[in-house]
């Protein structure tokens, strides 16, 4: 059940700096952008917190911009600014390729990349092309900022580094060498949570990140290297049964993911042969 | 109501009135922020024609336009409206080229999900294919059409409204809609 409106409370800053202020002395608070997950959540009665605060109008935070060579992509970009945004479809065709298969355009109109990641859902569809690229996370608090790479921001099922007075700012990522490649596994195209979801890079030493089969978003270093080494894909593939752990779970089992995961890594290796 | 927080940092703890554009006209609603979209067109502003479905946006049956772009309202706090444009379902009239589409193609059955579907297929571009159209679409969910006659009375609505331009009757708008509102989500493709 939703609860009463009396007993919740928002805070709507005009400023970054007022938001990560208002973090540091009366949090903690819950921050919102295009609210899909957080309002899912308390429709259902099921989010404990009941004071917010409102990021939506932190207009600097949604740009997205090449700096120093990097793409450096503002939090609150929506998936519909990924789809759109040339930046993304020629830097990272990936994480554009990603953006299109989130829910439905409703959904792609609100959510957004900062949401996906901070939400930390191990069925995030960004989140296997975030740790592909080696992405590094910006996140920002009263007191300044600091660096995250990615693939050390989560802890556990959702549990990340990221402390109640931090806000995630951006997402930066260097060039990325090599052919890209993304798919997801779903019931159907649309409004389908991923059974297994994949990002990869045919690079010399390949990147391969898996999502829907860990408690978080996972690299496969040993597969990678089995790949890199010359290991034919069968072999890959059985370095790959050893290297992830999924479950049994309302969308899918661990059988099947298993499986799929196999063949997605086998198609990967497939398409971007020969570039 | 809660009680206000200490004033500054643009709090509102559920006080204040909230100012948007419905429909064309602007609107006040004393309601708190954190209040449904959906529930507050249905039931501070009497606007029913936006159906409720799942309540998690899985099934678009409350999808209404904001700033042009269709969202579902039961993921939309009301403070997310305040100085936007919202536009529902109750904007058409009732002889909307859409709304007489669906009809003539049986787009509804139960009805549930037509005033979303319409309101997702206003924001498609003109012209948009029968893949453009689907795409659209993917965040409506219906039980009853099987979809086909849905895509259908989209597509024909688009043909008329063409025709009707091409005929001099009205100014080309560069949507299915037939009025200004273009796919106009977010601040533009040219980055």
């Amino acid at each position: 059940m939703r609860p009463a409106l009396g007993t919740m409370t928002l805070r709507e800053p005009r400023t970054l700096r007022e938001a990560l202020r208002l973090l540091r002395d009366e949090g903690p608070l819950t921050p919102l952008a295009g609210c899909t997950d957080v309002f899912v959540q308390i429709n259902f009665g099921t989010l404990r917190a009941k004071d917010f605060v409102d990021l939506s109008r932190l207009a600097s935070l949604r740009r997205i911009r090449e700096e120093d060579g990097r793409l450096v992509i503002g939090a609150l970009a929506t998936y519909t600014d990924l789809i759109r945004s040339r930046l993304v479809r020629r830097r990272l065709p990936m994480l554009a390729g990603a953006a299109r298969e989130v829910g439905g355009p409703q959904i792609q109109h609100r959510g957004t990349i900062g949401g996906n990641v901070v939400n930390g859902s191990p069925a995030g569809d960004a989140l296997p092309v975030l740790a592909a690229a080696e992405a590094t996370l910006v996140l920002a608090s009263a007191g300044g900022e600091r660096r995250v790479p990615f693939t050390g921001f989560y802890t556990g099922y959702h549990a990340s580094v990221l402390r109640p007075d931090e806000l995630l700012v951006a997402i930066e990522v260097a060039p990325v060498e090599g052919r890209q490649w993304f798919r997801k596994v779903g019931t159907r195209a649309a409004q389908a949570i991923s059974k297994v979801v994949m990002a990869a890079v045919r690079d010399g030493l390949p990147r391969i990140a898996l999502g829907s089969v860990a408690p978080t978003v996972v690299r496969l270093p040993h597969t990678e290297a089995a790949l890199a080494g010359g290991a034919d894909i069968a072999a890959a593939q059985r370095v790959l049964a050893e290297e992830i752990h999924p479950i049994d779970d309302l969308r899918s089992t661990a059988r099947y993911r298993q499986r799929v995961a196999a063949n997605l890594l086998s198609r990967f290796w497939a398409d971007t042969a020969g570039g | 109501m809660s009680p206000r927080r200490r004033a500054g940092g643009g709090v509102r703890a559920g006080a204040g009135p909230v100012e948007f554009a419905l429909n064309g006209r602007v609107v006040t609603v004393d309601a708190h922020p954190m209040a449904r979209l959906l529930d507050v067109l249905r039931e501070d502003l009497g606007l029913t024609g936006t159906k409720e479905g799942c309540g998690e946006g899985e099934c678009g049956a409350c999808t209404v336009l904001l700033d042009g772009a269709p969202v579902c309202s039961c993921l939309v706090p009301l403070a997310h409206a305040r100085g936007r444009e919202v536009r529902t379902i109750e904007s058409l009239g009732g002889d909307h080229p859409l709304q007489r589409a669906f009809v003539a193609e049986g787009g509804a059955q139960c009805g549930a999900c037509t005033p979303g579907m319409i309101m997702a297929a206003l924001a498609l571009p003109a012209h948009a294919t029968r893949e453009r159209i689907r795409q659209g679409l993917a965040g409506n969910l219906c039980r009853c059409t099987g979809y086909e006659a849905i895509y259908r009375a989209v597509g024909r609505a688009a043909r008329e409204t063409a025709a009707t331009a091409a005929g001099g009757g009205g100014t080309s708008s560069g949507t299915v809609a037939g009025g200004a509102e273009g796919h106009a989500a977010g601040d533009g493709s040219a980055r």
